[in-house]
């Protein structure tokens, strides 16, 4: 900067921090009172929850809620219910997309395009314009009330292809000529180039596809009836049913419902940041 | 052995039969890398968005054949007073939230887009209701919000303000909703946000100072439109999001207080899956689907002779 056009320096005290904590401060309160209020009810008995005014700061934790909440509802099917929906839906899409994807980066075949412009254009209809036909054609797939059910609409999205065959084609396709001057199938350049270069797409894409299914509720809500079949979001939802006047209890089970996506957050949280930010980029 | 030889390369030069053709050209192969997409992509999106539409122009409890009845769900939907208002209630909700959530996180990351101590935390502490499940939301603000016991209504009363009733009183709710969805969709926008920000090359911010324009200058005039196409892509999605609301309201109030969050989408469950018919929901969700594709398309026309895209 030149020296001259350099703007006087305002006389007075510079705060000894950086202004902004002073309003980024109050902001990360307010979005982390939710869940720290989440925490404490969780730990308070009945009793402490059900005062006024709050308990704050209860003066023994009452961890005994926790083994209460579960054992009302089979929690433990929740979670394996959860995790054979997510981790399944998150193979189906990975396979089925990458194939499709890499047909459509690639590959030259008959009704190529036309193809890409019907699935594209299922991305334009909104999730609720598929839902009673898809229940339908669930129902007569006699998949109701089962993980199966939950799981059989959800193996491939639409946006999966799309997202994978934008980065197929920024891939050099040198390496793929080589190979196939070399005689590798189709199906080998796939798996042993391609994917390989594509590990930043595919966790994004699974990433994406696993917190949608694990989140998801709306879909098990209407797909499943008995207890043993629902997956976490929608066994939380049974227990607001089940406990809508014990709190403890309920938050209990709340806070349970959001350790292993909270984990798989804080683990791999540059991770699910990219993957965010790369659907914002990408459209 | 020669001339074994020499035949079989003859062999090789001859054009191979049709159907050889077929097999070795990628004709076969391309349909084959697609085929399991395409056929969970028929059964469970093409076939549905047809079937909706036949459904739509059907009186169908979901359990019988229905039987056509032309356009009389559209005509029953146009009269209806109850999804008229729900109509309303998404419109209200829509335009709030947008702008709140959209305009909150520009603010938020470009607090957050700096390196001063503690910014892992603050970023941590913005990201972290993202991963929360709308379910659990749900449960917890009900409980924040709660009109007697709710921690919200005690510090309305420690800083002398009247107490509320929040999700239980008919002219606050929907607006307690909005709070609520804004709370946990708020790190969604601000990783957008942020992405873009780190985009904007340090020489443009760095030319401005030197123009002398202020701080304030700078953003407004350099940042902002340099944000352009990440506030479009936000304004779009969120749009769209809000007007498929639906999670949050089943688990707060189910609609209530007096149908005065009954939204588009908790009517089309209510009528598809609690009244059981299927037609009229059918019909609502192609009203809500054209919705969104014209809300989505002025959008983006707006969008496109407004915003600039520098690359």
């Amino acid at each position: 900067m030149l020296p001259l056009d350099a703007p006087p320096k305002k006389p007075g005290r510079k705060l000894p921090f950086s202004p902004w904590h002073l309003f980024l401060m109050p902001m990360a309160a307010i979005m982390l009172l939710p869940l720290v209020w989440m925490v404490v009810v969780s730990l308070e008995t009945a009793q402490q929850a059900h005062s006024y005014p709050p308990v704050l700061i209860p003066s023994s934790l009452h961890f005994s809620n926790y083994p209460a909440a579960w054992n009302t509802l089979p929690f433990g099917d929740f979670f394996v219910n959860s995790a054979i929906y997510a981790l399944t839906t998150v193979a189906g899409n990975l396979l089925f997309c990458s194939l499709a994807a890499y047909a459509f980066a690639r590959m030259r075949f008959a009704g190529k395009n036309m193809l890409f412009v019907v699935f594209l254009a299922t991305l334009m209809v909104p999730y609720q314009v598929l839902l009673i036909p898809t229940f339908l054609i669930v129902k007569r797939l006699g998949m109701v009330d089962s993980v199966g059910g939950l799981i059989a609409p959800n193996l491939c999205s639409a946006f999966g292809v799309f997202m994978l065959r934008q980065f197929f084609r920024t891939l050099p396709i040198e390496l793929e000529e080589a190979a196939r001057i070399d005689g590798t199938s189709r199906l080998g350049i796939l798996f042993k180039i391609v994917l390989p270069l594509s590990l930043p797409a595919l966790a994004t894409l699974g990433i994406i596809q696993f917190m949608w299914s694990w989140n998801d509720f709306l879909w098990p809500l209407i797909i499943i009836d008995s207890t043993n079949h629902a997956p976490v979001q929608l066994g939380l939802s049974m227990l607001q049913g089940a406990h809508s006047t014990e709190w403890n209890l309920l938050m209990a089970g709340t806070v349970m419902s959001q350790i292993p996506m909270l984990v798989i957050f804080l683990f791999a949280q540059r991770w699910f940041i990219r993957s965010i930010a790369f659907t914002g980029i990408n459209q | 052995m020669t001339a074994r030889a020499e035949r079989s390369r003859a062999v090789r030069l001859e054009r191979p039969p049709v159907w050889r053709r077929i097999l070795w050209s990628e004709h076969l192969a391309g349909w084959a890398f697609v085929m399991p997409a395409f056929i969970l992509i028929a059964i469970f999106a093409l076939i549905p968005i047809g079937w909706s539409l036949i459904l739509s122009l059907q009186n169908n409890n979901l359990l019988s054949p229905g039987h056509y009845i032309g356009l009389a769900n559209y005509k029953a939907l146009a009269k209806d007073p109850q999804f008229r208002s729900a109509v309303g209630h998404s419109l209200v909700y829509t335009v709030l939230f947008v702008p709140i959530s959209v305009a909150g996180a520009l603010g938020l990351a470009v607090a957050l887009n700096r390196k001063i101590r503690g910014i892992r935390f603050y970023r941590l502490a913005v990201f972290v209701p993202l991963v929360t499940s709308t379910v659990a939301t749900g449960i917890v603000f009900l409980w924040l919000l709660d009109p007697t016991f709710g921690l919200v209504n005690y510090i309305l009363h420690a800083l002398g303000l009247p107490q509320q009733q929040f999700l239980q009183d008919p002219n606050e709710a929907l607006y307690c909703i909005v709070a609520m969805t804004v709370w946990s969709w708020l790190g969604f926008d601000v990783i957008i946000y942020l992405a873009a920000l780190q985009g904007i090359p340090e020489e443009l911010l760095e030319a401005s100072e030197i123009d002398g324009a202020s701080k304030w200058t700078t953003f407004r005039s350099v940042v902002v439109p340099l944000l352009g196409p990440a506030t479009l892509f936000l304004v779009v999605w969120s749009t769209i999001n809000a007007l498929q609301l639906f999670d949050e309201i089943y688990v707060t109030t189910r609609g209530g207080p007096l149908g005065s969050t009954t939204v588009i989408v908790y009517y089309l469950y209510e009528q598809a899956f609690q009244f059981f018919n299927g037609g009229y929901g059918a019909a609502v969700a192609y009203v809500l689907f054209l919705g969104i594709l014209v809300v989505t398309l002025m959008q983006l026309w707006i969008g496109r002779r407004r915003v600039y895209y520098s690359s």
